[in-house]
């Protein structure tokens, strides 16, 4: 899971919440809350729901240059509402907020936008799926009839770097927890969540450079709810890997004054999912390094031993700072040990 | 030995208090006034630059409609999709009981950090939904705070950052406030922008690119005001110099006998200078912090003035309250040390140079040098001839006061040569030896008299300029008042809806109803009103036209024509005739130019129904009704109890002129304090001068009393001679204040104010103004006669004992 949209939530929150992510713990105002039980229904789901607080849209995709490099390639669309519903023109209480960044072993390129709801300047249709803040667009490329977002479109540009990819799904949507139903905390916050973890990518990235051609493989992730931290969680840090025999693991950790919550999914070849059950999943930072005034876990060990997974991620680029308005560090990583292969790790409450 | 020598020359102020407080006096005078004017400027300018710096309108560019007139909100959306990092913005103002408020809505999520004036999201998110959501907020200063307490707005946030009259609140808010909806008045552009674009052309045609003003329009507008107080703090602090030069010559020519006794008793001449300085710059560091204090009190009682002044005169918000700023204080105190030094140079340099066997007789026997008044006089001649070259072919309003300065500096230069040749023609028609020696002795003490006499004339040619120049606009100002009001009544509606029922309410009850609809624009390059008004004879009677082609009315009539006001036509060298183009395109020629006083705006005039045409968005709200002037106050009662109106919705001829009037006296009201301060200046300069001189002068009329004068007559003598040297100042004053005069009405006030004004002759004034020249120097001369009237006669026996 990816739960910067929190920071989203806080961004327009401002630092009015002493602890941690707390905001998000506190009661849900007038939003709708995720129900357990609740079937997903597409193409419906892949567009927003404003009657939850925040909601995205979160490609991380691995790339590799014609020119031999390895790159990192995000685009993220959060959904925040000021409250439940929608309203007319500026009235609209949805605010947007994007978020793009593309990462080589050297540079880390981050842009950011922020738009009302209302006017057209941001929002998401699912028929055709669109996905748009300003310039930057997910476009559903789906033959008719197919699943919307088996095929896609995605661009971004910011002042020093831009990409245009072309996503091709090669497996089907993964749902997390039960039946997208997302725990988060042994209290029981929750979130709706599913993935499409098995693009394969084509197209150009342009930096400052010049451009470069890059195939790889990409992954996205949809997120909606309205209380997804408990109290006293401070921070996560969140893993999707692409493992080279073709199986995948997304898995995440929710940090607090103990053990902290874990939770993960492994995903077999075929795009079969099996949840696994909370505190299955041991992460371990082995590895820090200083950046941009944070200690920042740079090295993972990850282990589902129930899989047979006991690896290390390593970041292809440890200064992969997002200098957002809320900060918090994004980046691909490589992978070794019992497995190999690549994947993307965020971290987020970090001091 | 230092500290003895420093209590000797310091025994000199303890037994002469009156000197003492004369030099302080002035000297804080001085710097009161100048470090008012300073801070007052200083207030101003600070206030420019927050408004000025409005949602980044300083620093960044912004995308206008290339037309002048609104961008539709669907050219936004398509700007950020094409990858342009812009922000809208939607300004326009919104009357609030007497508040006119300017309204600017922003998009608190796409502004550039660099155009942040509030921020609206730091108060947690709930601040941000209260800014977006109905409601919504209005952040304000705390003065447009409390004159909005009653009214119905938004709820208000106060901030510092936003100037008063204006309100900043949410675009979506200020779409619904303004009447605008999907509209945008301007888009600013981000300092950043991305790596890929659609071409502006391509992606949002019809807009243009404005690079943000090297200097704000305001700071512009307003620059002629702040000169004109400038000017007077310049003209206060050299007129205070005077008396510092006075007080500091007389106290340095009293003692040199102690001078000669301290040398002759050891301390270096270097020594001596050095304590003589020490004093001096004590003196300066005293009364200079007491002139910051003043300072600080005049400008504080007269920055309400100025502030409506410069609301009336451009438009301009300025608070009523002052900050302490040390700069402006720390060069109060500089300039009061540089000018105490500067006037007491002359002082420090004899002393150094006194031989140690220099007589110790004070030195009033100055010879009145004839050829140093001839050279003045050519210098004064130099002057009046830059002065001339300066108003064929100077420019600007800095041409303008360089000007007044040239012609003040030159009326001020040839005085003595005057009084000169005054006191010559005295001496001829004079018969008798006590009045031939009258003449010539008030001649041998010109050169001392002469620098506080110029000191006089300056002020009275500035009051008498500055008064012509009040007078004369008043006068114009009444009579185009009379012209432009012609209408009994001026209703306005709070809605079209309600101005529309007023309307015909009004048209069964009245004689005629004349719509006064209008909207804002840009031509050639300036914020400009369009009204729309109806044929009627109203207009032709009794518009206040300068200039207009011979049909001018027919014309205007039938949509062919245009007026223009005199502002609009001097800054863009308008003649009738000449095309000009109006926002949207449409060109129409100039048949009029009326006067529009007190007004900082250009304006335009056209036909009613081009207006609606054109503007379909004009605002119409308000109508001029004739009506027997005897049935307009029952008429205006009758509607408002008909339509159930408020007070204001209904205005009477009568009244509107008395508010113009208001704003027009306030105006120069701070001129007139001025005024009335450098006079004040002036007389203490004359009276510091006269007691000077009769100190020292005890010596020179012993022998007159030796040969048989009464000290009665001699003193009467003394008064006689100061009346006729402010007399013959105060007739040299008047030709040189009506030329001061001519110079702020022909051509400081053309650049300031875009008007020009015919000059008026207020001859009262001047005999009032010159009597008063005559009491105070009648006043200035009275103690130094008292005190020779009770000199004891042994004084004046000691003379011939101890100095001769």
């Amino acid at each position: 899971m990816n739960a910067k949209a929190c920071l989203f939530y806080l961004c327009l929150a401002g630092p009015a919440m002493a602890q941690g992510f707390a905001g998000l713990g506190s009661d849900s105002g007038g939003f709708a809350l995720p129900q357990e039980g609740t079937v997903l229904n597409f193409p419906q789901d892949h567009g927003p729901h404003p009657q939850f607080r925040i909601e995205w849209w979160y490609v991380t995709a691995n790339l590799h240059g014609a020119d031999g490099q390895s790159y990192g390639a995000q685009w993220t669309l959060f959904r925040a509402a000021l409250s439940p519903g929608e309203g007319e023109g500026w009235q609209s209480p949805q605010a947007w907020m994007g978020h793009a960044a593309l990462t080589s072993k050297d540079s880390h390129h981050v842009a950011e936008r922020l738009a009302r709801g209302g006017i057209g300047q941001a929002g998401v249709t699912f028929t055709p799926f669109v996905a748009f803040i300003d310039d930057w667009k997910m476009a559903s490329k789906s033959a008719p009839g197919a699943d919307e977002i088996a095929d896609l479109e995605v661009s971004a540009a910011g002042t020093d770097f831009a990409y245009d990819l072309t996503l091709s799904a090669k497996g089907p949507i993964v749902l997390h927890g039960q039946s997208g139903y997302s725990v988060k905390s042994p209290e029981g916050q929750a979130s709706h969540y599913y993935s499409q973890p098995a693009y394969k990518v084509s197209g150009q990235i342009t930096l400052p450079g010049g451009p470069v051609a890059v195939t790889g493989q990409a992954w996205l992730d949809r997120e909606w709810s309205s209380q997804p931290l408990s109290a006293n969680q401070s921070g996560w840090d969140w893993f999707s890997l692409h493992f080279d025999d073709g199986t995948k693991l997304m898995g995440y950790r929710l940090r607090d004054s103990g053990a902290g919550f874990s939770v993960a999914t492994w995903i077999a070849g075929d795009g079969r999912a099996e949840p696994q059950a909370p505190g299955a999943l041991r992460v371990t930072p082995l590895e820090t390094a200083r950046v941009a005034d944070h200690d920042i876990p740079v090295r993972w060990r990850i282990e589902l031993p129930g899989k047979g997974i006991n690896v290390t991620t390593k970041a292809l680029n440890p200064n992969a700072w997002m200098n957002t308005q809320v900060p918090y560090w994004e980046g691909p990583v490589t992978i070794e040990g019992s497995h190999q292969g690549e994947g993307y790790v965020e971290m987020t409450g970090y001091q | 030995m230092y500290t003895n020598s420093l209590v000797a020359l310091l025994s000199h102020w303890w037994r002469k208090p009156l000197q003492l407080a004369m030099l302080l006096l002035g000297l804080s005078l001085a710097t009161a006034i100048w470090s008012a004017v300073q801070a007052i400027n200083d207030e101003a300018r600070a206030s420019y630059a927050r408004a000025a710096a409005m949602v980044g309108q300083d620093r960044l560019p912004s995308l206008f409609a290339a037309d002048g007139t609104y961008i539709n909100q669907a050219v936004y959306v398509s700007l950020r999709r094409s990858g342009w990092s812009v922000s809208p913005v939607l300004e326009g103002t919104k009357r609030y009981g007497d508040v006119r408020l300017r309204i600017i809505g922003i998009d608190p999520l796409t502004l550039p950090a660099e155009a942040r004036q509030v921020d609206v999201v730091a108060g947690g998110g709930g601040s941000l939904r209260e800014f977006i959501a109905q409601p919504g907020l209005f952040y304000v200063s705390a003065e447009t705070a409390s004159a909005l307490m009653d009214e119905q707005t938004p709820p208000l946030r106060i901030v510092k950052s936003v100037p008063p009259g204006v309100a900043i609140t949410d675009i979506g808010q200020a779409q619904v406030l303004l009447g605008a909806p999907g509209k945008l008045s301007r888009m600013i552009l981000s300092p950043q922008q991305p790596l890929v674009q659609v071409p502006l052309a391509a992606a949002a045609p019809g807009l243009v690119r404005k690079e943000p003003p090297a200097e704000s329009a305001m700071s512009r507008l307003t620059d002629s005001f702040h000169l004109n107080l400038t000017a007077f703090g310049f003209l206060a602090f050299a007129v205070g110099l005077f008396i510092v030069h006075s007080a500091v010559g007389l106290a340095f020519e009293q003692r040199r006998s102690m001078f000669r006794t301290l040398r002759a008793l050891g301390l270096p001449s270097r020594s001596l200078v050095l304590l003589l300085a020490l004093e001096l710059l004590t003196f300066a560091v005293v009364a200079g912090c007491v002139g910051v204090a003043m300072g600080y009190l005049v400008a504080a009682m007269l920055l309400p003035d100025v502030a409506t002044s410069l609301r009336g005169l451009y438009g301009a918000e300025l608070e009523g309250t002052l900050s302490l700023r040390p700069s402006v204080w720390g060069a109060g105190l500089i300039i009061a040390i540089l000018g105490t030094f500067a006037s007491g140079l002359q002082g420090l340099w004899q002393a150094a140079r006194m031989p140690l066997l220099a007589p110790a007789r004070p030195r009033a026997w100055a010879l009145a040098s004839e050829q140093q008044i001839l050279v003045q006089a050519i210098v004064a001649t130099l002057l009046l001839v830059m002065a001339g070259g300066l108003l064929m072919f100077g420019t600007g309003l800095i041409a303008g006061f360089a000007l007044l300065a040239t012609l003040l500096l030159s009326g001020a230069l040839v005085l003595p040569l005057l009084l000169m040749l005054a006191l010559k023609a005295g001496t001829w028609v004079s018969r008798g030896a006590v009045l031939q020696w009258f003449w010539s002795d008030t001649r041998q003490q010109l050169p001392g008299l002469s620098l506080a006499l110029m000191a006089l004339l300056l002020a009275l040619a500035a009051n008498i300029g500055v008064g012509s120049m009040v007078s004369s606009f008043r006068l114009t100002f009444l009579g185009w008042l009379d012209q432009r009001l012609a209408s009994e009544l001026y209703v306005a509606g709070r809605n079209t809806a309600e101005a529309e029922t007023m309307h015909d309410w009004l048209v069964p009850r009245s004689d005629a109803v004349l719509p006064i609809w209008n909207t804002e624009g840009e031509v050639m390059g300036q914020p400009v009103l369009i009204y729309g008004i109806v044929d009627h004879a109203t207009y032709r009677a009794k518009w206040p036209m300068l200039e207009a082609m011979p049909n001018v009315w027919d014309e205007v009539a039938a949509g062919k024509a245009l007026l223009a006001n005199e502002q609009l036509a001097r800054r863009n060298h308008l003649k009738l005739g000449d095309s000009v183009r109006l926002p949207g395109g449409h060109a129409l020629p100039v048949a009029g130019i009326f006067s529009d006083y007190g007004n900082p705006k250009g304006q335009v005039i056209i036909a009613n129904d081009l207006l609606v045409r054109f503007y379909p968005e004009a605002s119409r709200l308000r109508y001029a009704v004739r009506v027997a002037p005897a049935k307009a106050a029952d008429l205006a009662d009758a509607l408002r109890s008909a339509l159930n109106l408020p007070e204001e919705a209904v205005i009477d001829q009568a009244s509107i002129k008395a508010t113009s009037l208001k704003i027009f006296e306030r105006t120069f009201a701070v001129t007139a304090a001025l005024n009335v301060l450098t006079l004040g200046v002036a007389a203490l300069a004359m009276l510091a001068s006269f007691v000077t001189l009769s100190g020292m002068r005890v010596a020179q009329l012993a022998p007159l009393w030796a040969m048989g004068l009464t000290r009665p007559h001699i003193a009467g003598l003394e008064l006689l001679r100061s009346l006729a040297l402010a007399a013959v100042t105060v007739l040299a004053a008047i030709p040189l204040g009506l030329g001061l005069a001519w110079v702020l009405l022909a051509v400081v006030n053309v650049e300031a104010f875009g008007w020009r004004l015919p000059l008026y002759i207020f001859p009262f004034e001047w005999l009032k103004l010159g009597l008063l020249a005559l009491l105070v120097a009648g006043l200035s001369v009275l103690l130094p006669a008292i005190r020779l009237m009770r000199l004891a006669p042994a004084d004046l026996l000691r003379i011939f004992a101890d100095e001769r």
